[in-house]
């Protein structure tokens, strides 16, 4: 399966990937109209880590991992690995317990801009995008989405 | 107090499209755009822009662009807003003026006064996707004396030669004025093309000694980097005379620039500038030079090939005639719209010719002296397109030397600030979190791109002239003319005028 | 190879999962004293706040046991064991055999003695979809509730029903809320929360007597209510294995295998008392995540594989009316706090390890502080200082990082 893979090596600490993301699952049918909502109304589900200041940056998404603690700990049901093993939210059944925050130890996963529920990385499959916005959007190939298995 | 000097562009951002990710701000090494908390939005010192593009082309939601500013001074046509603002920077500062890429002033570009022919009835343009189009060619003395041993078997008298598969290589630039990211971008991309890049006088980083199939390693009169490893690992040699952007000078790296890697890699002390003199000091005469060419040669087992580049100055005619009897295999004669990392703005500006006569004459005298085979001629300096390379093959190069047209495709948007060592596109600086900027993955595929989609091109104007191999387009003119040129320009190019 | 199951809870369904990933063709069958398709029992009360339903509280998809192939005998409850011949007398009437049994049947509430209490008409426990469904019916904007307990489910019942009643009363003989996850400091934050919503507290006091509209506290203090929901704490069902003579203490024994004393008998859920790796000793860890994974052990284990599970951890995320409260571990050692106006973190380190954590509306990330107390990661190999500032990956030595974002750690 394809995942998203980081290479910190390359990664400029940009953060195009975080309006990428907010864009794809926005709805908007244009990145502009991201203006003002950004970071209020639509959070990103990729984060960078590192500040201004830090030599080194990296993205960092659900990884679709094999320990799947955020699935286990699911109180709802509302997280699971579905059949091409990428993790899903159903945020109809999250109920917002956040326990899933709790467990990731990636830091993968977090509250949608409304705090009732969890959003996370789908891989882009749950927006018209089809694929990663974040990967194809990246400047320096600093994240990526390709097979290693 | 320095008088102000009003920035020459400004940073226009679309206030409707700017959305406040700050991704301009996290990209601009100058300290251009910053998020003004007060106001509550970006703001950007336009003083402070070099014009590189950079924010231009990472904004998401291309808010951004860049425009000549319309400030102006009382309008005189003899005293230019740059050569006024030339004068008021020199007195604030009182140094020499500093640019870098190539000559930007507007000088006749030769090549664009030049069309190709093409075939019509009597002899047919060839297809180049249905018939063998040869676009290989070998560099270095084609040598004509044909010897048999006592048997009357051939005597392999060949010296060694270059192999290139596109009319094209990669020009000199050293790591040190270039990164490390730079360097690995074009020695993948050599490879993978079966093509050359070329060190400069930057000595040879450990790490791309794998590459050194594709790697031409420079001597040049600073020395910097050369040890006997360094000669042997290499396809060929270079000698470097003279440099287009700046003839008759030599080069300076500031010791800022000098990292623990570049030192370590041109074996000079780190933190200290390093001068190349400008003349080698071994070097006063055609024999000096025959001296160094056949010490290199001895000390390489006359495996390789050994160039000697050479600034097109106004002589450089006789100066090519000199080098062809000197034992070199290969000439590069470098035009005076090269590109360079530092060069004083007088120099780059106003020293030296176009490669397009430089070229003719050389190619001409050679001819004319029965030694145009002793050696190959490679033409540089500003080589925009697939059509120069044609252009300069049919002038009588044998193949050309890409330097600024390969930056570009690394994302060099000639803002002509490799002096300052902030390159936001991570390609002219030393700076590690600059350097990162430029991914070799990405980068090399995109110079195999751009020298695959020329080599294309090559083809279809080799076709359309019926002409199937480099070979048969060297030297011939007669698939040229000028156009607005004068009766002297005509001349010197060798070229008849169109229509004729 | 016959797999047994009683209970249908998380335990349950995660031994389910992990079997069939093992062997697919073994024969299930799930004893399930409710009568209800699988749900996620925490969420009943974001059901009676009408944040979810029914249909969305489904804890697996509806061909779940269908797609498992597992045969589900819901409102069937077990009676007894017979180890001997691998048989459980089950509510039916049948007798169901077995090759590996899993005992996950989970706790019920404890519902403290007090005289008059079978006076309270409209007395209900929190616990199950069909204490939720009860409950529901009895609200209305009228009434006046009194709660006993302010521990997690109490409080989650408060949040449930608060918007559908006039006022709620929380009695706890404990003086603070929550006392098995907090301390001193995130109590008083949480309280003071609540109080501000307008959540009333009587704490350190509990009842003494009841007639049928109200309750006397041991203090004297009197208070009337229409609905009286008691949360006061949970009792495991153990009974199954200690009939016949397996070792339970406060819950059935069992080791990280998930096995109970009784040979070919597991355990697992709210039903056991396991490993603790925060305190290296058993206990009761009553916690969703906890089932899972005891369920998942069990699983793997009763299918021929082997899994131990070693390094379960009290972990809790709770929320009321937004604020959010995630804590892991367990509080001892040096205490690092940052506190802002209505945000806490402590941090607890003890022996060069985080020990464990209280976030309260500052828990952005925090599954990285509960790698740590889970890994028991000496803090000297990590950026500690960044770690206070932010849970963040670039606190980690740049091969653990890699490893971690490699997605297999």
């Amino acid at each position: 399966m394809k995942r998203i893979y980081v290479n910190e090596q390359w990664c400029l600490g940009c953060h195009l990937c975080e309006y990428e993301c907010m864009y794809a699952n926005s709805g908007l049918d244009e990145m502009f109209k991201l203006k003002g909502k950004a970071g209020k109304d639509i959070l990103p589900r990729i984060y960078v880590e590192g500040g201004e200041k830090s030599p080194i940056h990296f993205a960092v998404n659900c990884r679709h991992c094999s320990g799947t603690a955020c699935v286990n700990g699911c109180i709802a049901g509302a997280l699971t690995k579905n059949d091409d093993g990428m993790v899903v939210i159903d945020k109809d059944k999250c109920v917002g317990c956040f326990t899933c925050v709790l467990l990731c130890p990636f830091g993968a996963i977090m509250p949608a801009a409304d705090g009732k529920a969890a959003q996370k990385c789908m891989l882009c499959t749950d927006n018209i995008k089809g694929e990663p916005n974040c990967v194809k959007y990246c400047p320096n190939n600093a994240i990526v989405y390709e097979e290693r298995e | 107090m320095d008088t102000f000097i009003p920035a020459e562009y400004e940073v226009v951002r679309n206030p409707d499209l700017c959305i406040g990710c700050r991704v301009c701000e996290r990209q601009c090494a100058n300290g251009v755009h910053k998020y003004d908390k007060d106001l509550g939005k970006m703001i950007a010192d336009s003083n402070k822009c070099v014009n590189c593009h950079r924010c231009v082309c990472l904004c998401p939601t291309h808010a951004l662009k860049i425009v000549k500013s319309d400030d102006t001074y009382r309008l005189n046509a003899n005293w230019s807003m740059q050569a006024m603002n030339e004068v008021y920077r020199q007195a604030n500062t009182g140094g020499v003026l500093l640019s870098s890429m190539g000559n930007p002033n507007d000088y006749p570009v030769y090549f664009n006064k030049i069309l190709v022919n093409a075939s019509q009835v009597t002899n047919p343009p060839i297809d180049p996707l249905r018939e063998p189009m040869e676009t290989v060619v070998y560099l270095g003395k084609k040598d004509v004396e044909i010897k048999r041993d006592i048997q009357g078997k051939l005597v392999d008298t060949m010296t060694p030669q270059l192999k290139l598969t596109t009319p094209i290589m990669f020009s000199a630039m050293s790591y040190g004025s270039i990164s490390y990211n730079a360097h690995a971008s074009l020695a993948r991309a050599a490879e993978e093309l079966g093509i050359y890049y070329n060190t400069g006088e930057g000595g040879l980083h450990k790490d791309f000694y794998k590459y050194s199939k594709n790697t031409i390693v420079q001597v040049a009169s600073g020395r910097f980097g050369v040890h006997e490893e360094y000669l042997n690992t290499a396809a060929a040699i270079e000698i470097k005379m003279g440099q287009g952007a700046k003839p008759g000078i030599g080069g300076h790296l500031p010791g800022a620039k000098i990292s623990e890697d570049v030192s370590r890699t041109r074996m000079i002390p780190q933190g200290v500038d390093a001068i190349s003199p400008a003349p080698h000091h071994d070097i006063y005469s055609i024999e000096d030079l025959r001296q160094l060419i056949y010490s290199i040669k001895e000390a390489t087992a006359y495996k390789k090939p050994v160039i000697v580049k050479v600034a097109a100055v106004h002589n450089v005619a006789a100066i090519a005639s000199g080098i062809a009897r000197s034992g070199a295999d290969i000439i590069a004669v470098d035009g005076f719209r090269g590109g360079t990392g530092a060069a004083p703005t007088r120099i780059r500006d106003n020293v030296g010719i176009p490669i397009e006569l430089a070229l003719a004459q050389v190619d001409q005298r050679l001819r004319e002296e029965g030694i145009r085979d002793n050696v190959s001629i490679l033409a540089a300096g500003s080589i925009h397109s697939s059509a120069d390379v044609v252009k300069a093959i049919a002038l009588g190069a044998d193949a050309c030397y890409i330097g600024t047209s390969a930056l570009m495709a690394l994302g060099c948007h000639l803002c002509r600030s490799c002096q300052t060592g902030n390159c936001n596109w991570g390609i002219a600086t030393q700076k590690p979190e600059l350097v990162k900027r430029l991914n070799p993955d990405i980068g090399y595929k995109r110079l195999v791109n751009m020298v695959r989609a020329w080599t294309h091109e090559i083809q279809e104007m080799m076709g359309g002239m019926g002409i199937n191999s480099i070979e048969a387009l060297k030297g011939n003119r007669l698939m040229l003319r000028g156009i607005g040129l004068n009766e002297t320009e005509l001349r010197v190019l060798g070229i008849k005028h169109a229509g004729e | 190879m016959k797999y047994l199951l009683i209970g249908n809870s998380t335990a349950a369904i995660a031994c389910i999962e992990a079997i069939r990933t093992l062997d697919k063709q073994g024969e299930i069958t799930v004893l399930s004293k409710e009568e209800q398709f699988c749900y996620g029992r925490p969420t009943i009360s974001y059901c009676l706040a009408g944040l979810t339903d029914r249909e969305h509280m489904n804890y697996r998809p509806l061909d779940f046991y269908e797609k498992m192939g597992v045969s589900v005998h819901l409102g069937v409850s077990a009676e007894s064991i017979d180890a001997d011949k691998k048989q459980v007398k089950a509510s039916d009437g049948k007798k169901y055999s077995y090759d590996k049994l899993l005992v996950s049947t989970g706790s019920r509430p404890f519902v403290p003695f007090a005289e008059g209490l079978d006076k309270v008409k409209n007395a209900f426990t929190f616990m199950s979809y069909d204490d939720m469904e009860a409950l529901d019916k009895a609200l209305s904007p009228e009434k006046e509730v009194v709660v006993i307990g302010a521990g997690l489910i109490g409080l989650k019942c408060v949040e449930g029903i608060f918007d559908r009643v006039k006022k709620v009363t929380v009695v706890d003989l404990a003086t603070r809320v929550m006392p098995s996850v907090t301390e001193e400091e995130s109590a008083a934050m949480i309280q003071s929360f609540l109080e501000k919503k307008g959540v009333e507290f009587v704490l350190g006091d509990c009842a003494a007597s009841y007639t049928e509209n109200s309750v006397t506290l041991k203090s004297g203090k009197t208070l009337s209510f229409d609905i009286l929901v008691t949360a006061a704490g949970v009792r495991a069902n153990t009974s199954l294995i200690a009939d016949i003579g397996g070792k339970v203490n406060r819950g059935i024994l069992v080791n990280t295998r998930q096995q109970t004393s009784i040979p070919d008998i597991y355990a697992a859920g709210d039903c056991t008392e396991g490993y603790d790796s925060s305190i290296g000793a058993d206990r009761v860890l009553a916690l969703m995540p906890n089932a899972y994974l005891q369920g998942k052990t069990a699983g793997l284990n009763m299918a021929g594989g082997d899994s131990e599970y070693k390094d379960a951890i009290p972990l809790n995320a709770v929320g009321f009316f937004g604020l959010h409260m995630l804590s892991a571990g367990v509080y001892e050692g040096e205490i690092i706090k940052v506190k802002d106006e209505n945000k806490l973190k402590l941090l607890f380190v003890k022996d060069n390890v985080l020990k464990g954590f209280i976030l309260i509306n500052d828990f952005l990330r925090a599954g990285i502080y509960t790698s740590l107390v889970r890994g028991k990661t000496p803090l000297d190999g990590v950026d500690f200082d960044m770690l206070v500032e932010a849970p963040q990956l670039l606190a980690f030595p740049a091969e653990a990082r890699a490893a971690k974002l490699s997605r297999r750690a």
